[in-house]
């Protein structure tokens, strides 16, 4: 079965490794099958696609060299950061140039009078922080995999975090783009400034998958430090009372800096992974944590503890130091890998419901689980509705990966069904592409390649990712009229 | 996905846009016509009336989101959320009482609280927007989270509608903080700015800062306790909550002195009554958004500094040149808001130029959603769209 997404036929031009080599030095351009291996997939590990040839520059001339080049020979080409995404964003074209920024991994400025830093795109996301640390800053954002993934991707997926609710996703986070375009011109979106003149481009290019320019430098907010923070940790014997327990803290009034929920699967392959000090005989956890001033965190913890019990929660519990709220969240951070250590494989959705909908869909997709035959756990970002259900397969049993596939899909669709969103902060990749046909109606497509068209409209940047085209849409809900709502799982799916 | 039925308000407009498609009919496209002042001078052929298309499409004050049809008056939407104890977190002006919710989110326009919490962009979940072929479409959601597609939804905010009609959109709205208190001090234009630059640097709950005439304006909201520590390290005398409240209703509106202009002849800029009665002569009110630590040398005599000293409020005599190389230099860009009487607006438009990038990006962009060219032609940039005749 082919696991290429794209609908494009093959066109390879080696010629094109020819002139990578004119344009950057022998090391930067790999084509050997050892150097490429590494690069054919990112977190998406399902998909997996050896690039042509990849080209690591180091300068921004460069990557307008590399682009116009491209540009030119009308090859494609994939940007690339850390390769932590989980969507299959960066995965390479078997005719395309793997365009990596890895060497581009320099913090450019920390400007501490206007709270802001300028990096370059393959510097890490917790390296930023680290940075602004001597100035009592940070930058907000922070994903799980924020020792690892890179603020350009951060950028290209709109990468949020467990801290989301009150301090925003990459596109709240971030004032100013360098971009070069697929003709290989360099241009600039947003300002230093609060706002900038025009259409605002620098909207648009976050979360844009890398289809519609390459991203070369950054400019990132910083905020400073509240003076304190402190979790709660709270136990419930139904995921619907912890539901509630959400929509109180909420309505009344109060904007938690995290609000984390785990189901009893999650939080038994947590507490076993790092000793978060979970409890592990109940249905659900939730983790709420407050910052702000000390007098002011300490009235809200109570708050927050009088509303947990009056919601039912069987136990509630305040870190009693910051080793124990860091541990908290350690439990939380792991949860994915944590998942992994219990399962061969597991496959990460991330859809997003409105909050009221969290019990109704969790039943569903417990009742899915069981028709699938999958064990699904699940962590949910309860503060904004970002659910991701984890589904647990093994790849060498003949048939379970496309079953946990057609598994995540009906999940996803649940999702639309319900109000919500098919990816809330991992991205469409090409992971999704059948259920943005869900999510959205061929006028609207049409409407996104009309604007990957007025960037580029050779097709050369990331193709067949992020927007499917109406021919798929239209084999896939063939597949919807034929078979009902997707109850063909063994059919393979992309 | 089309969620929400149509109502007949919406299959008048759509019926109107799909008429000025087929027959290439330059459409200006209006809500309570508010903010009409702002951006350039449209050459409109028909207007579209968006003001009649009204209503609260959903909202539930515990997902912290509305969803509103555009022509809802910005009034009536803030004071139903009032009513939750929730804002927008934005503080929009509204620039008159026929304020509509479509026309404060395609001007795109933040209030004081803006750097301490968000600008109407950030807080844009989804819209369901027409394009200049008629058809209906759907961007973004009612979720917070929401990467599915390009973001066209935020695309919208400030687009002063060049690339579509805002039928409805969704916005996230936050809970009003508990207490609220302004402190006033006086201040030389450099010790505002240095203590303004200070107070950014730690984690305090302002929702506010405005210097002008020698006074330092910072509201606080938040808790008591949050309040009652903030005001030790803030300084500076408390005014009574009513006065403080007309205090920056007024700036939000722009009905202080300090925004007065001399517009009376109708030049596309005329005032709408609300700028103020001054007599300031050919001076024009232009508004710098820099880098909030540019120094106070490098924008001499500002009238108003609000933003933490990223926005500066000028009413000057100077050329659109020597405006907008000054905000240039720090970092950011000049916007002719409001023209003097007497003096036009110049000839590549009130916004400062775009790169020439960015200028083909939104040309393109401009035919991706219009490809007539019939909304709104010239009001984000001259040349942005057809022209008449």
């Amino acid at each position: 079965m082919s696991r290429i997404p794209d609908e494009r036929p093959l066109n390879p031009k080696p010629e094109v490794v020819d002139g990578l080599r004119r344009l950057l030095p022998r090391e930067s351009v790999l084509t050997t099958e050892a150097e490429l291996a590494p690069y054919e997939c990112d977190g998406l590990s399902a998909f997996q696609q050896r690039p042509l040839v990849v080209a690591l520059p180091e300068t921004v001339e460069q990557v307008q060299a590399v682009m116009r080049l491209c540009h030119e020979m009308e090859v494609p080409v994939v940007a690339r950061g850390a390769g932590t995404g989980l969507s299959g964003g960066a995965l390479p074209l078997a005719d395309g140039v793997l365009l990596s920024l890895a060497k581009f991994n320099r913090i450019l400025g920390i400007d501490p009078a206007n709270r802001s830093a300028t990096v370059q795109p393959g510097v890490r996301n917790l390296a930023i922080s680290e940075a602004a640390a001597g100035h009592g800053l940070y930058y907000a954002p922070d994903p799980s995999s924020q020792i690892a993934c890179s603020i350009g991707g951060n950028v290209a997926e709109n990468s949020g975090g467990v801290h989301c609710l009150k301090y925003g996703l990459t596109v709240h986070n971030i004032l100013k783009l360098k971009l070069i375009s697929v003709e290989g011109e360099l241009f600039e979106v947003g300002a230093d400034a609060l706002d900038s003149p025009g259409l605002d481009l620098l909207a648009l290019m976050t979360g844009s998958e890398g289809m519609l320019a390459v991203i070369v430098e950054v400019t990132v907010k910083l905020l400073p430090k509240p003076e304190r923070a402190q979790a709660l940790l709270a136990a419930f014997d139904s995921v619907e009372q912890a539901g509630a327990a959400v929509a109180e803290i909420i309505g009344a009034g109060i904007i938690p800096a995290g609000l984390e929920m785990m189901d009893r699967p999650a939080i038994r392959a947590a507490e076993d992974f790092v000793h978060a000090g979970y409890p592990t005989d109940v249905e659900a956890i939730l983790i709420c944590e407050l910052d702000g001033f000390n007098a002011e965190v300490s009235f809200d913890v109570m708050r927050v503890r009088d509303l947990l019990l009056a919601s039912g929660a069987a136990d509630v519990r305040t870190a009693a130091d910051d080793a124990e709220r860091l541990r908290f969240w350690k439990g939380r951070k792991a949860a994915f890998p944590a998942v992994g250590r219990i399962s061969p494989d597991y496959y990460c959705m991330d859809g997003t419901i409105p909050r009221r909908q969290l019990g109704p869909v969790l039943r569903q997709i417990s009742a899915l689980s069981e028709q699938y035959g999958l064990a699904v756990a699940n962590v949910f970002h309860a503060g904004d509705g970002n659910l991701h259900p984890l589904i647990l397969y093994d790849a060498n049993n003949p048939g379970e990966l496309e079953q946990a596939e057609a598994l995540g899909g009906a999940i996803l669709e649940l999702c639309v069904e319900v109000g919500g969103t098919v990816t809330g902060e991992h991205g469409v990749g090409v992971e999704k592409l059948n259920q943005m046909c869900v999510q959205f109606n061929s006028a609207e497509l049409n409407q996104m390649h009309a604007v990957k068209a007025a960037f580029d409209p050779k097709r050369l940047l990331n193709p067949g990712k992020a927007v499917p085209t109406l021919h798929r849409c239209a084999e896939f809900g063939a597949m919807h009229v034929h078979h009902g709502e997707l109850k063909f799982p063994e059919l393979p799916r992309f | 996905m089309t969620e929400t039925a149509e109502t007949d308000a919406e299959q008048a407009i759509v019926e109107q846009v799909t008429t000025a498609w087929s027959a290439e009919r330059l459409v200006a496209i209006q809500g309570g016509g508010t903010k009409a002042f702002y951006g350039n001078r449209v050459a409109a052929e028909t207007v579209l009336d968006c003001s009649v298309h009204q209503g609260v499409v959903a909202y539930e004050p515990t997902e912290l989101a509305i969803t509103v049809r555009a022509g809802t008056p910005l009034a009536a939407v803030e004071a139903l959320l009032a009513e939750h104890g929730q804002q927008f977190p934005f503080e929009p002006p509204h620039f008159g009482a026929a304020a509509t919710i479509g026309g404060m989110v395609a001007a795109g326009l933040s209030g004081p609280r803006r750097p301490y919490a968000a600008s109407v962009r950030d807080a844009v979940l989804g819209v369901r927007v027409l394009n200049g072929k008629g058809e209906v479409l759907e961007f973004g959601g009612r979720v917070m989270k929401n990467v599915a597609g390009y973001d066209l939804s935020r695309l919208m905010a400030g687009s002063l509608g060049v690339l579509g009609v805002l039928l409805e959109v969704s916005l996230k709205v936050m809970p009003v903080p508990p207490g609220r208190i302004t402190l006033v001090q006086e201040q030389d234009q450099a010790g505002a700015l240095e203590l303004m630059q200070r107070w950014a640097g730690q984690a305090l709950p302002i929702s506010g800062t405005a210097w002008l005439e020698g006074r330092l304006h910072v509201r606080l909201a938040g808790s008591d306790e949050a309040l009652t520590q903030t005001q030790r390290i803030i300084g500076g005398a408390p005014m009574a909550v009513a006065e403080a409240d007309a205090f920056w209703l007024a700036l939000r509106e722009q009905e202080l002195d300090c925004f007065a202009v001399d517009s009376l002849t109708g030049d596309g800029f005329a005032g709408d009554g609300f700028a103020g009665d001054g007599l300031a002569g050919e001076r024009s009110l232009w508004r710098l958004s820099v880098r909030s630590a540019t120094a106070a040398k490098a924008i001499p005599a500002p009238d108003l500094i609000e933003w933490g000293g990223a926005l500066r409020w000028l009413r000057s005599e100077r050329s659109a040149a020597e405006v907008r190389e000054m905000a240039r230099t720090a970092g950011g860009h000049a916007t002719l808001f409001r023209a003097g009487s007497g003096r036009s607006a110049p000839r590549d438009g009130v916004f400062t130029p775009l790169n020439p990038v960015a200028a083909r990006l939104h040309q393109h962009l401009k035919r991706a959603f219009d490809p007539a060219g019939i909304f709104n032609p010239g009001r984000l940039y001259p040349g942005m769209g057809r022209t008449a005749g």
